[in-house]
C-alpha cells in the first residue's frame, strides 16, 4: 500500500471529527455491539433480582398488587364500570402492556445520568444502552403477559364469558408500538436531562397523568362524547383499549386510531434519536 | 523498502473546554446550542494556564495540536498536569469530540483510559470478564477463546463465580486488568492506569505493556512515570498548555520535559552576590553558587538518578586564612542530612587574597529520588566560623529508572545507589 493512499478517505476506517452531518448515527457500529446489547439485557435480569428474597417473582407480584390497588380504588370505591369484567381481568392486561412503556421510558431517561461514569472512559455506541433496556423490557413484559394469560384462563374455566378475536394476532402491532413510544419519550428525556435536570424530577408526573388519561382504569366507550374527543388524541388510547379488545372483546378496536400512534411513534422515533445523537457527543463536557 | 504507514493521523485538534457554572439561560439559548452545527467560538476561549485568572468562562484544553502514529510505534505523550494529555486521549478514544480539527484511524484500536470499565457488582467474576471485555470491543468469540488464560493472568480461578463485590479490591483490579491486557486491538491506548494499585500490579501491568510493545503493535501511552516511558516508548510527544511543543526522539522529549514541565518553581539553581551583600565575614566572601550538570556549564534545578553533577563553588578570599575547610552537607526537605563532605584534607594550606572556584561531583547513581537542599560552610576548626551554613541551593532528583529498576515503586532508602551484583551458577 503505498502511503499516497493515506491521503483518500477510504484509507481510513474512523475518522473522528466535530460533528459534521445532522444524521451522525453510527448503525453500523451498533450492529457490531449487538452481544453488548444482549449481555447488558442479562446483566439487568441477573441484577435487579439480587438480595431479594421473592427474586424474579416480583415481575409478577408488582403487576398484580397493583392491579388489586385498582380493583379496590377504582372498581370498589370510584365505582368506575369494567365493562362488565371482573376488574383483575379488565385492568391486567391494559396494565401490564402500560408498565412497559413506563419502564421503557423511565429506565431510559436516566442513561446519560446513571452510565456518565462508563461513557466517560469508553466508547460504544450510546444507543446500546437504551436498545438493551427496551429490549430488557420487551422481555419482562413477555413474562407479565404470562402472568395475565393464567389470570386468563382461570377465569375462562370459571365460566366468564370472553370474546376474544382474530384482533389478537395483530396484538405484537401494539406492544411494538408502545415499546418505541417509550423508547423515544426516554431518549428525548435523557437528552434534555443533560441541560435541565428539573425535566426527570417532572417526568413521574407526566407519566401519572398519561396514564390516567390512558383508558387503563376506565374504558373508552363509558367516556361522555365531549372527554372522548379529547382522548382520542392519546396515542395510548388505541393501543390500550386495542389491546385489551383483543382479548377479553370489550373496548375500541380501531385501525384509524392504531394508525394514528404509529404515526406519532415513528415521528417521535426520528426525532428523539436525532436529538440523542445531538447531545452524545457532547454530554461529556456538560453533564 | 516499503514506507511504514500512519495508523493515526491527528490533524489540527482544538478542543474547548467551559469553566465555572453551567447556566442554562434563555430556552432559545438551549434551543441554539442542541441545535447549532457548529460552536462558533473563535474568541472566546483562552489559553490553558490555571495559574492566571482569565477573564473568559471558556479555555481551550486543546490547541491545533497535529501528530501522526506509525504503524508498530510505541508513543508517549508527555506533559505535565492539565497540558491537555488526557482530554487528545479522550477524543481519541471518542469519548469527547474534537471541538475543531479530524483524527483519522486506520485498524482497530481499544483504549484503555480506566480498568473495569462497566463492571457490576453483583454480577460474578465469570460474568463479568463476559461483560467488560464486551464494552472494551471484544467479541464473544474471543473471550471465550482466552477465558482461560484471563482467568489464569488474574489469579482469581477460586472466585470466578462469586459476585465481585465480594472481591477484595486488589482482586477486583487484577480482574479488570486481565481482561484489559488481553485485548488484542492493533492500536493501543493506554492512560495513567498503571498509577493505582499496589506496587506488584503496576509490575504486571508495566510487564505487559513491555510485552506489547514487543509484538509490534503501535501503542499510545500517556505516563508520568519517566522510567516506564524510556524503557519502551519509540517516540514522544510533548504538550505544553494544549499545545504541540517537542515531537520526536524519547530523551529529547524528556529532557525538554524536565526543563518545562516540571514544577521548580520552589528550587534554586544557583546563586549570586554582590561584594557587599555576599555570605560571609572580613576574611572570606561566598560569591557564587550554582549546581551544574556534569560535562556542561548549565544550570539545573532537577537531575536524573543516573546523572553525576557539580556543586560549584566561587568564593573570595579577602584577607589570608590558614586551615580553613569547606563543608558540603546535603540535606532533605526534612532536614535530614544525607552526607556531609570536606575537602579539608585536600584544600587546608595558606590561602592568599583573590578569587577561588571550588567544585565538588556528585556521582550519579547515588541518591535516591526527592528533593534536596545544599548547605555550604565554612570554617577553620576549632578558631572560627568563615560563613555560617545556609540552604543555597534546592534541587529534585528524580528517577530515570536506573537503580535497578523498572517499575514506578517507591524505592525505599535514604540513598538509592547502585552496587555491583554478580550472579553465579
Amino acid at each position: 500500500m503505498s502511503v499516497d493512499s493515506e491521503k483518500s478517505e477510504q484509507y481510513w476506517d474512523l475518522i473522528i471529527r466535530s460533528r459534521v452531518s445532522w444524521w451522525d448515527i453510527d448503525l453500523k457500529g451498533l450492529t457490531k455491539f449487538k452481544e453488548l446489547i444482549f449481555l447488558f439485557v442479562r446483566r439487568d435480569f441477573v441484577a435487579i433480582y439480587k438480595q431479594t428474597i421473592l427474586g424474579p417473582l416480583w415481575m409478577f407480584l408488582q403487576p398484580m398488587l397493583t392491579v388489586m390497588l385498582f380493583a379496590l380504588v377504582f372498581g370498589r370505591i370510584a365505582n368506575i364500570p369494567t365493562g362488565g369484567l371482573p376488574p383483575l381481568l379488565f385492568y391486567l392486561p391494559a396494565y401490564v402492556l402500560w408498565a412497559y412503556f413506563s419502564e421503557c421510558i423511565n429506565r431510559i431517561s436516566l442513561t446519560f445520568v446513571s452510565n456518565r461514569g462508563m461513557f466517560g472512559k469508553v466508547y460504544f455506541p450510546r444507543l446500546v444502552i437504551p436498545i438493551s433496556v427496551f429490549f430488557s423490557n420487551l422481555f419482562k413484559f413477555f413474562i407479565q403477559l404470562i402472568l395475565f394469560l393464567l389470570v386468563y384462563v382461570y377465569y375462562l374455566f370459571n365460566g366468564v364469558k370472553l370474546n376474544s378475536g382474530v384482533e389478537l394476532f395483530f396484538t405484537p402491532l401494539l406492544i411494538l408500538c408502545i415499546g418505541v413510544l417509550g423508547f423515544s419519550g426516554g431518549l428525548m428525556v435523557t437528552s434534555l436531562t443533560v441541560r435541565f435536570r428539573d425535566i426527570n424530577l417532572l417526568l413521574s408526573f407526566i407519566i401519572q397523568l398519561l396514564m390516567y388519561g390512558s383508558s387503563i382504569i376506565f374504558s373508552y366507550n363509558s367516556m361522555g362524547p365531549s372527554i372522548q374527543a379529547i382522548l382520542k388524541w392519546n396515542p395510548f388510547v388505541w393501543l390500550i383499549e386495542g389491546f385489551r379488545f383483543a382479548f377479553l372483546g370489550v373496548g375500541v378496536w380501531s385501525w384509524s386510531g392504531i394508525l394514528y400512534a404509529w404515526m406519532v411513534a415513528i415521528f417521535l422515533l426520528f426525532f428523539s434519536i436525532l436529538l440523542f445523537s445531538r447531545v452524545e457527543k457532547k454530554f461529556i463536557d456538560t453533564i | 523498502m516499503m514506507e511504514i504507514n500512519s495508523v493515526i493521523k491527528v490533524e489540527n485538534i482544538w478542543k474547548e473546554y467551559r469553566l465555572g457554572v453551567d447556566s442554562i439561560g434563555s430556552f432559545g439559548n438551549l434551543v441554539r446550542s442542541l441545535f447549532s452545527s457548529s460552536v462558533n467560538s473563535e474568541n472566546r476561549a483562552q489559553e490553558n494556564d490555571r495559574t492566571l485568572k482569565g477573564t473568559s468562562n471558556y479555555i481551550w484544553a486543546l490547541q491545533d495540536v497535529c501528530f501522526e502514529v506509525k504503524r508498530g510505534e510505541v508513543l508517549s505523550i508527555l506533559g505535565k498536569n492539565g497540558a491537555g494529555k488526557s482530554t487528545i486521549l479522550k477524543i481519541i478514544s471518542r469519548v469527547v469530540s474534537p471541538t475543531r480539527g479530524q483524527i483519522k484511524i486506520k485498524g482497530s484500536i481499544a483504549s484503555l483510559l480506566e480498568v473495569g470499565t462497566g463492571f457490576h457488582p453483583d454480577l460474578t467474576g465469570r460474568e463479568n470478564i463476559f461483560l467488560n471485555g464486551s464494552i472494551l470491543g471484544m467479541s464473544k468469540h474471543e473471550i471465550k477463546n482466552r477465558f482461560d488464560e484471563i482467568v489464569a493472568f488474574s489469579g482469581v480461578e477460586r472466585y470466578i463465580d462469586t459476585p465481585v463485590k465480594k472481591y477484595s479490591s486488589g482482586m477486583y483490579v487484577r480482574l479488570a486488568f486481565a481482561i484489559a491486557a488481553h485485548l488484542e486491538p492493533e492500536i493501543l491506548i493506554v492512560d495513567e492506569v498503571l498509577a493505582v494499585g499496589d506496587v506488584e500490579f503496576q509490575k504486571q501491568c508495566l510487564g505487559k505493556m513491555k510485552a506489547v510493545s514487543g509484538e509490534g503493535r503501535t501503542v499510545i501511552f500517556v505516563s508520568h512515570n519517566i522510567a516506564a516511558v524510556r524503557s519502551f516508548c519509540t517516540r514522544a510527544v510533548l504538550l505544553e498548555k494544549g499545545r504541540v511543543a517537542f515531537t520526536g526522539s524519547v530523551d529529547q522529549a524528556i529532557n525538554h520535559y524536565i526543563s518545562v514541565g516540571v514544577d521548580t518553581s520552589h528550587n534554586i539553581g544557583s546563586q549570586i552576590w554582590k561584594a557587599e551583600d555576599a555570605p560571609g565575614f572580613d576574611e572570606v566572601r561566598f560569591r557564587e553558587i550554582a549546581l551544574l550538570s556534569e560535562s556542561s556549564d548549565e544550570v539545573c534545578t532537577t537531575v536524573f538518578t543516573s546523572s553525576s553533577f557539580r556543586i560549584q563553588l566561587i568564593y573570595e578570599v579577602l584577607n589570608k586564612i590558614q586551615g580553613g575547610r569547606l563543608i558540603l552537607s546535603l540535606r532533605d526537605r526534612n532536614g535530614v542530612v544525607i552526607f556531609n563532605s570536606t575537602n579539608h584534607s585536600e584544600d587546608s594550606g595558606l590561602k592568599n587574597p583573590g578569587v577561588y572556584k571550588v567544585e565538588c561531583l556528585i556521582p550519579g547513581n547515588l541518591l535516591n529520588r526527592g528533593s534536596y537542599v545544599v548547605y555550604l560552610h565554612m570554617g577553620i576548626p576549632g578558631v572560627k566560623v568563615l560563613v555560617q551554613g545556609q540552604p543555597f541551593l534546592r534541587f529534585d532528583v528524580i528517577s530515570d529508572g536506573s537503580h535497578g529498576s523498572l517499575y514506578p515503586e517507591n524505592w525505599g532508602g535514604i540513598i538509592a545507589p547502585k552496587l555491583n551484583w554478580v550472579t553465579k551458577v
